[in-house]
């Protein structure tokens, strides 16, 4: 896969950094001629130097063959121009936009561009306790209409030894997959939860916490 | 154009205050919103519409001028990612009927254009006027 990412900073380093160690290729685009020679020393990217809203530079990126395109700088109107441009001009199957004030998310979602809101996204997995240490990952899908959460089952759960079907989990929930010693096992009624299985749960925000309670048996 | 229309105008540098200028002493309502607060020492004694201190892309600062009551918002300041953008959530969002956005960028306007942003490239208009000008080429 081909990307393109605009932005600057440790998140773009980083971010570069994972798509690379997955055998991605990366394009990268900043404003700053020190960023860039930088980056180009430390990864093994095509750096550019430029304004990524600008045709001129998207082009030089290679933007038509890219298969997505990332933009991440702390600019939200910056962001909408990248993902317009890369998407509408130039046809990029995906681009995703980071939206700094967490109410645009709505707004470029509107406006056709995929965004996601980093505070939103902190706020919740906050909100939604997952300070317990059971719970290794939580992910807002849908606009923040359904997570998924990721929990591996404490010894003590009062799940733990009892079937799907015997648990009576608060309605519109769901456990998805269990991950057991290395397998992946799609559940039925009749599987049996054993301690230290790894879930991954679908909940809505309202039921949220009432099922996290439910399975790790915590009562606050 | 109409009398008694509610503009919000963003951007309060030179052409945004001229704007404001212009259309608050032919009477209609007018918001000037601009992240700087010296910017709008560029409005004149005479000028009777208000002011709004903020980011234009923070939706709350458009909320607090009001954007979602306006018949028409122009764009002005020197950032055409700025305009381009808060054209099209005036539009999206807000509902407002007329927007239009400054864009310096010829190329980044005829992508808009298609859009449906309604957009005015100084650059193309002052390129046509010098060309008109010394009667070459080009001057349709």
């Amino acid at each position: 896969m081909k990307v393109l990412i605009v932005g600057g900073g440790k998140p773009v380093y980083f971010l570069c950094r994972t798509f690379l160690a997955k055998g991605h290729e990366v394009v990268l685009i900043n404003p700053s001629q020190d960023e860039c020679v930088q980056l180009a020393r430390r990864l093994k990217v095509t750096v550019i130097r430029g304004d990524g809203s600008d045709p001129t530079i998207l082009e030089e990126a290679g933007a038509h063959g890219a298969d997505a395109i990332l933009a991440v700088t702390p600019n939200d109107q910056d962001n909408l121009a990248v993902c317009q441009l890369g998407s509408m001009e130039y046809g990029v199957p995906r681009a995703v936009a980071l939206v700094n004030d967490p109410d645009n998310e709505q707004v470029f979602q509107k406006l056709g561009v995929t965004a996601f809101s980093g505070t939103r996204t902190i706020v919740s997995m906050i909100e939604q306790r997952t300070a317990l240490d059971e719970i290794t990952n939580l992910i807002p899908v849908g606009e923040g209409k359904v997570n998924i959460t990721e929990l591996k089952l404490p010894a003590d759960s009062p799940v733990v030894g009892r079937t799907l079907r015997e648990l009576s989990l608060p309605a519109d929930s769901l456990i998805a997959v269990v991950l057991r010693n290395g397998e992946t096992v799609v559940p039925r009624g009749d599987t049996t939860l054993r301690p230290g299985d790894r879930i991954v749960l679908i909940t809505l925000p309202a039921n949220h916490g009432p099922v996290i309670r439910a399975i790790t048996g915590e009562t606050h | 154009m109409a009398t008694d229309l509610f503009v919000v105008i963003v951007g309060c540098g030179r052409l945004g205050s001229y704007l404001a200028n212009r259309l608050s002493r032919a009477g209609h309502g007018v918001v000037v919103i601009d992240a700087e607060e010296h910017a709008f020492g560029n409005l004149s004694p005479e000028y009777s519409g208000f002011r709004v201190e903020g980011d234009a892309t923070e939706l709350a600062v458009l909320k607090q001028a009001k954007v979602n009551q306006a018949d028409l918002v122009i764009a002005t300041t020197r950032a055409d990612n700025i305009n381009l953008m808060v054209a099209q959530v005036a539009k999206t969002e807000f509902g407002v009927a007329r927007v239009l956005a400054r864009v310096f960028e010829p190329r980044r306007e005829a992508v808009y254009r298609c859009l449906g942003v309604e957009t005015i490239c100084p650059t193309a208009v002052a390129g046509e006027m010098f060309l008109k000008a010394v009667g070459g080429e080009g001057s349709a």
